[in-house]
Parts: C-alpha cells; structure tokens; sequence
C-alpha cells in the first residue's frame, strides 16, 4: 500500500497498547494527497479479526477505510483509528436471475466487472475509477456517468449490514430501518462499519457501449448538448477549465449507449506515474496545452467508437497513482451540484473564477445529475455537476472559499467525498437534513465511538 | 502432466491467511476445485462462496486443526474421498507471535512449534500414503527464510520453519519415488496479516504477486525455492556472514 508509511510523529498510543492485536502506527494520505494523518491502523483479513478491530486500543475514535479514493479528509481520522476493509473481499451470493450479487466490503468495480460482465451484468452504477470499494461508494452514495437516470447507488441497494462500534451486527433495508439505511449510505462511516453490501446489478448485452463524442464550442452549446442528451444511458462532458472568454466552457460531450454487439477487448495494461512529478512542469502553459489538445482530439462533427466499459467508465484506472501528477504538494478536488436555472450562471462565475485564478486545473468534469439520493448527506440533486481538479497550494483555502461562496448562493451543494476545505457553515447549509444522520448516530452510536477528520471539520462530533 | 490439468483438487492447510487465498485463487483460475481447510469455519465457507463464484469451481470448507494430531489421519482420508483427479497440497498455515513473548511464555513456545512443525510433520505424514497410491500430485509448503539463519528478532519461528524445510528435503526424496513433487517455497515477508504490525520490511511482496509467482514454481519445480527470487542472493549473502559480524547486526 503506496500510502502507509511509518509515522514516527504519531508515538501517542504506546507500542504496547498495540502488541499483538492487529494494530499498528499509520499515517494516512487521502487520493488527493494534501495531508497526512497519523493515525493507528488495522487491517483485518475475516469478519473475526474485524470484530476484534472494535476493541480499540486507548478508546480512540474509529473510522472505516476502503481503497481511500475519497480526496479529502472523509477517509481520515487524525490521531484516531482506522479499520481498513480492502482485504474483506469476498464476493458470497450472486443470483443471475435477478442480478443481486451479496459481496464484502472490500471488494471493489473492478472485480464486479471482471466476475460479472462476461455473465451479462454491470453495476447499476460507477463511479470514475474502478478501484473504489463498495463499502466506500454506499458510504459516499457515489454516483456515475448515468445519474441522470439512474441515480447514485443507494438506491441500488437492497440492504447492507453493518457493524456498530458495540459488536451489534445489523442487516439494514430501506423498509427495516429506513432511518439508519439513509444515515449509512452517504452518511461517510459515520454510523458503523459496513460489511456486506447486496447490490442488484443491471443485464447489459455486451460489454461495450456506443460512444459518441462531440466538441462543444462553449458553455450554452456544452448544456443545450446535455439537454439534447436527456434520454441517453449515460453522458459525461469534459470541459477546458483553462478557456476564457468566448470559449468559456469549451470541451467535449460524451454520449453513450450499451452495445448490442460485443468488441474484442485487450488485456488490461496498466502503467503506474512513476513520481511525484516536479511542480514546475504543472504551469499554466503545459496545462493549456493538453487541454488543447484533449479538445481538438474530438472532431468538430463528432465520432463515434465502441468501446469496453471499462474504457468509457475508467479512463484513468490505466495510470496507477495519477494523483502523484500533482507533485508532493497534492491536490484539492472541487466538486458541487447547482440547480438548473440559477446554477447556470454560477457555473459560468465558478469556471470564470477558477480560470482568473491561474491555478493549473488538468480537465473538468461536467455532468447532469438527476435527483436527489435516499441517504441524508446524499450530495446528488438536480442540476448541473462540476468536478475539477486544483493543486495544493498556499492560495487554495481563499479560492475554494470563493468557490463555495459562489456554490451556496446559487442553492448548490459541495460533494463530501471530494472536500477537503468546505466550512462548517457551508456544510449546514448544503446538507440540511444533517441533523437526521445526527439523531441516528446518537442511537446506534451513543458514546461517540465513531468519528472522522470531516465530521470533526464540520462539528458533528 | 500438468498439476492444471482438471480435474486436480488442490487441499489448502491453513486456509484462511492471505497467501492461503491468493494461492487458492491461483489454483481456481486454472480450473482446479480447492478444498479449504482451517479452523475458522465460518471464514472458509465465506471464502468457498467467493473462489466458487468468481472461477466457476468447486470449493468446500473442511475443518482443520493443526495442533490435533490425532485427528490428522482421518482429516486426510476425508479429503483425500472428497477430492477429484489428482490431490496436490498447499501447506499454508503457521503463527509467529513475537518473539519475547515466547521467551516469557513457554505455552506460546510449544503452541508454535506445535502448529508450525508437529503439526507439518504430522499432516504431512498422513498425507504420505495417499500421494504414493496416486503416484503423482504435488506438495507446496509454506517455508520462510527465517529458517535459514536464526536471528535475536525471530529464531524460534526461524527454528520451526528450518525443521519443516529438513523434513520436506527427505519427505520430497521420499515421495519422488513414487512420482509426486514436493515444493519447499522460502518465502520473504509477504504483507499479510502477520507482517502488518511489524516496522516496515524489506522487498515485500503482496500476496497476490507472491501467489502467481509460487503457482508457476508448483507447476514444475521441486525442491526449494526462495520467492521473492531477490532473496535467493540476499539469504545467501547472510548465511556466509561470519558470526562476529552477525551477531552485530541488526536485522
């Protein structure tokens, strides 16, 4: 694990408290790379060794990992513990004629596509990089290329089972518990540690999909695309966060459709960023130009391909450790929803705001989301989506201030799984129904057993 | 012929540890129905699921207990009745708590030596006649290049580790006369539960790279290989160290 290194600076728990019980010193970086937390950390291989994960050495606060592809401080829990789920693997029930597969929470949508997609099945939904785990896309309500349609996952889940900081081992549903089903999904680990997830999967009948692409001029042209794509399975735009003026919103709009007939897909090859690349090469010059470029790759007139889903829903998966492009420093990901109508001018401020501000941002995610999500801090609602990528530097807290200030007035919410800078004030405002997550927490978690580096940021305890 | 050719059984002893798994996934993508055996039952039957779903094979939890000998014999006939085609073994299990705490407790002592070398010897002995009257099958056991030089951190699992690789050279001649191979893997740190609270170790390997490597040595080889290959040169370097400079390192 690339991201667990020895952390002489968090000596706090006693090595004896730790002997001989699965724990060991960690510290622990986010996807986006910006802090480190030292923390202690297990890493249980069977549901035994997780239960006796609960016992946690000096009382410290308790929080549940998976692959820790969330970018910011969700998935840390400085001077606190960490239970890492990615060796709870297992997948243990599929039924083909419904396409419920029951699987651990570790096991991850690159295994449900490599198990399931020969037999004729994907995940009703996914997220942008096949390594996230499905403990962690419940604990996040991740949504995919397809929310517009289809929602983000919660809504996928027939039950899960969860874990609480007493041993008490729950099977949760929308209809048994329906109030501690919508704390948990979405609601970032905060409620227990899940640990089996029954998720229907979807037929499909191949495994490729028609995909078209389109260069969009600017931003009108970029959402008239999106508004003429309503009814297409899934769309997800790319937009040029660097162009200003007239090409305010430049990009390239992907539509796209299961295929009825199959490609050949090539073993999957993988290469990994070999270093923290030096941050004089991420300048707005060399930036611009790969956004250029990216752009005029898509003709004018559009191009249809069929690709495997793992091309069209992963493009980045080929690169491991894409993150260290952002050199030592990291990244913060900035990502909000804002309503149809009002958010249209917010997302021109914002992409106004971000280019002004020199800050070198490879391409931006633009997408259409459909609804709001089951869980009560489910980022999903209706409107326009924007995702983009901002390098760690001494300007970012002033600029995501702005960029918030501009998100909260225009109605929008900021996604959990991506924040690491959004204010408590902020949060209240964007997730009003925090208080519900609040009350569930105070029955199934009365001493407080559970808490994270963001529930502490946003004073939920 | 090919341990890959279906329809072998492979018998993992120790089941449950990450290698075990990631062993057992190598063995199931190549088409062999695996017999899982170890004490927690209740993991097994999870792991079972999971090998029978993602490779389309038979998996079956059996309960094991390498510490009670006398249930050794019969442990074997019932795997060797339960298995298809040719049975080839995986010994997989062992503990290793640290090392003071043996020293302070000789209950933890014996409990080791007992798992990682009675127990070994024992199962590997019930095993025996059964790999002489298939003439053929092979055996993959679990060593550890801390049996090839003791050193303060971890003798006494070096120890245990050091007389399994012993038994196995005689147990390999022995069982080559009748045609079955018998695999002695000295293995460096794998990051596996056993390793995780341990400081940082040199040339770890994950167990799932540690696997593919140990399936293609299963398929051919015998005898005794060191995986990862670096510590082939690494061990041999230590073992030549003269004991005044030895026993001033700290490794």
């Amino acid at each position: 694990m690339p991201d667990t290194m020895s952390a002489p600076e968090a000596e706090a728990v006693p090595a004896e408290a730790l002997r001989g019980r699965g724990w060991k010193q960690a510290a622990l970086q986010p996807w986006g790379r910006n802090t480190t937390a030292p923390c202690i950390a297990a890493r249980p291989e069977r549901m035994r060794e997780l239960w006796a994960a609960l016992d946690v050495p000096e009382g410290r606060a308790l929080l549940a990992r998976g692959a820790g592809r969330s970018y910011g401080d969700a998935c840390l829990n400085p001077g606190g513990a960490m239970v890492l789920t990615e060796r709870l693997d297992r997948i243990l029930h599929f039924d083909s004629a419904t396409g419920l597969v029951v699987a651990e929470p570790g096991v991850t949508f690159a295994d449900l596509l490599t198990v399931f997609l020969p037999r004729g099945f994907v995940a009703p939904v996914s997220p942008g990089t096949a390594f996230v785990t499905l403990g962690g896309a419940l604990a996040n309500d991740v949504h995919g290329k397809n929310h517009h349609l289809a929602g983000s996952i919660g809504e996928h889940v027939a039950w899960f089972e969860l874990l609480l900081p007493d041993s008490r081992h729950l099977r949760v549903s929308a209809e048994s518990d329906p109030e501690l089903f919508r704390a948990t999904i979405g609601g970032i680990g905060l409620t227990g540690i899940i640990t089996a997830v029954c998720l229907r999967l979807v037929p499909v009948p191949s495994n490729a999909l028609v995909v078209r692409r389109t260069r969009m001029p600017d931003l009108d042209h970029f959402l008239a695309g999106f508004a003429a794509a309503a009814e297409a399975s899934y769309s997800v735009g790319w937009i040029d966060a660097l162009a200003t003026g007239a090409t305010l919103g430049r990009g390239v709009l992907e539509v796209a459709e299961p295929s009825e007939s199959p490609v050949a897909e090539p073993s999957p090859r993988s290469r990994s960023f070999p270093i923290d690349a030096p941050e004089v090469l991420l300048n707005g010059a060399t930036v611009r130009a790969f956004n250029e470029l990216y752009w005029r790759r898509a003709p004018m007139e559009g191009r249809q391909q069929v690709l495997p889903y793992r091309r069209f829903f992963y493009p980045l998966d080929t690169i491991h450790g894409w993150n260290r492009m952002y050199g030592k420093r990291g990244f913060h990901q900035f990502q909000c929803v804002l309503p149809f109508g009002p958010g249209e001018m917010a997302l021109r401020r914002l992409l106004e705001t971000i280019s002004a501000s020199g800050n070198a941002s490879f391409l931006a995610v633009l997408k259409v989301m459909g609804r709001e999500g089951v869980g009560y801090l489910s980022f999903g609602k209706p409107g326009y989506s924007l995702a983009l990528d901002i390098p760690a530097r001494a300007e970012s807290p002033a600029l995501f201030a702005t960029l918030e200030r501009i998100t909260r007035d225009a109605g929008g919410r900021i996604y959990l799984a991506k924040d690491s800078l959004l204010s408590a004030e902020g949060f209240a405002e964007m997730y009003p129904e925090a208080h519900r997550l609040q009350a569930v927490r105070a029955r199934v978690d009365p001493d407080g057993a559970l808490s994270s580096g963001m529930s502490r940021r946003f004073g939920l305890g | 012929m090919s341990v890959t050719m279906p329809p072998a059984t492979w018998l993992v002893l120790g089941a449950s540890s990450a290698v075990a798994r990631a062993f057992a996934h190598q063995a199931a993508s190549h088409g062999a129905a695996l017999l899982l055996a170890g004490r927690d039952t209740e993991d097994l039957e999870r792991q079972a699921a999971d090998l029978a779903i993602r490779h389309r094979v038979s998996a079956t939890p059996v309960a094991f207990d390498a510490r009670d000998l006398g249930s050794h014999a019969g442990f074997i006939a019932d795997c060797a009745a339960r298995s298809t085609g040719t049975l080839n073994v995986f010994l997989a299990f062992g503990v290793m708590p640290e090392q003071a705490e043996a020293d302070r407790d000789p209950a933890t002592a014996a409990a080791m030596v007992e798992a990682n070398f009675t127990g070994a010897a024992s199962v590997l002995a019930a095993l025996a006649p059964v790999l002489e009257a298939q003439r053929g099958g092979t055996v993959v056991a679990l060593g550890s290049v801390a049996g090839d030089r003791g050193r303060p951190r971890n003798y006494l699992y070096g120890a245990t580790k050091a007389a399994l690789a012993t038994y196995l050279q005689g147990y390999a001649a022995r069982l080559s006369r009748s045609g079955a191979r018998v695999l002695c893997v000295k293995a460096g740190p794998i990051d596996t539960a056993m390793t995780w609270p341990l400081p940082r170790l040199p040339f770890m390997a994950t167990p799932q790279a540690f696997a593919r490597s140990l399936w293609q040595r299963a398929e051919r080889g015998a005898g005794s290989v060191y995986l990862p290959r670096v510590w082939w040169p690494v061990m041999g370097i230590i073992r030549l160290l003269p004991t005044r400079i030895f026993n001033r390192l700290d490794i």
